[in-house]
């Protein structure tokens, strides 16, 4: 589902051939399942189970340097579940978008439709929200969007 | 029996489980994402959702037998069952998991224990019939042949 014309003017990030994608779900089937949709789509994907085990791959844990000591492969795009115990994927959002990695666009996944939630992660700078269960068409759209986004 | 019999009735029988709501298109499309490179993603994926909805039905029932319940405990593992079933196309369970989610919002005791009958039941059901389709398919491919589409 898209944003309506919501793409961030200032995103510096290249979303070239092969994006590496940092997926997050704490549900272990919808965690399998967005790996194969994504690497079907040519992405490299690497996966968190949760937004803890997230900000830590990304650099930006509390104990952590600087995201960009370079020790951290370099993500094109995160890609997060609403729904996780702990840390929301609407928290791992905001610490995101007020982090180094701020320009790294977050896509929110749900099973819950709700236009409050949409609006409200949208608001906080989420690229794109998208319903589950996850298809391989939603995969080719969010590429296409992206990669419409950073050209 | 021959190939051609094997893929017949798996066809066939692939056809009966959406009919009867048994599965979803969810699960056409992981049979999509199966390729040369993931030949066993739907057996692998299928198989994790089987060791999940365990897990979580024992939850469950371990959550519905204390004297007080805690909902918000019994609504996070239906919430998961929910998600995963409803991921790889497990159409009924899913049902089942809309129904018992409300009674967690109630706080209905019987009902939510109601629902976890029928789950479990739903559960069995959609395992079963996986099970025999992919040794269905096993047998095609031991006697030589290929998953008909």
């Amino acid at each position: 589902m898209d944003g309506g014309g919501g793409c961030s003017k200032d995103m510096t990030v290249e979303f070239g051939d092969e994006p590496h994608v940092l997926a997050v779900d704490d549900n272990l089937t919808d965690r399998k399942l967005v790996e194969k949709l994504l690497k079907s789509s040519s992405c490299r994907v690497t996966t968190a189970e949760n937004g803890l085990r997230a900000l830590e791959y990304l650099g930006l844990a509390n104990d952590q340097r600087n995201a960009m000591d370079g020790t951290v492969s370099k993500v094109n795009l995160i890609i997060t579940d609403y729904c996780m115990p702990g840390m929301t994927g609407f928290e791992l959002l905001k610490k995101i978008k007020e982090s180094v990695l701020k320009e790294v666009p977050v896509v929110i996944m749900s099973s819950e439709y709700s236009p409050t939630r949409i609006s409200q992660c949208l608001k906080e700078g989420a690229q794109m929200f998208m319903l589950k269960p996850l298809k391989q068409s939603d995969v080719k759209q969010l590429k296409r969007h992206l990669m419409k986004c950073s050209s | 029996m021959d190939v051609v019999q094997l893929q017949r009735q798996l066809v066939d029988y692939r056809t009966s489980l959406y009919h009867e709501g048994f599965l979803d298109e969810q699960f056409t499309q992981l049979q999509e994402l199966q390729d040369e490179n993931n030949p066993h993603f739907v057996v692998e994926v299928v198989s994790l959702f089987f060791e999940d909805s365990e897990r979580h039905l024992n939850e469950l029932t371990t959550a519905l037998e204390q004297q007080s319940v805690d909902f918000r405990r019994v609504d996070a593992h239906v919430h998961q069952l929910k998600g995963s079933s409803s991921s790889i196309g497990a159409q009924r369970v899913q049902q089942v998991c809309i129904a018992f989610r409300n009674y967690c919002e109630e706080q209905n005791v019987e009902g939510c224990l109601e629902c976890l009958q029928q789950v479990k039941h739903e559960y069995s059901l959609v395992k079963t019939k996986l099970e025999s389709m992919f040794q269905l398919e096993q047998q095609i491919l031991t006697a030589g042949g290929s998953i008909p589409m």
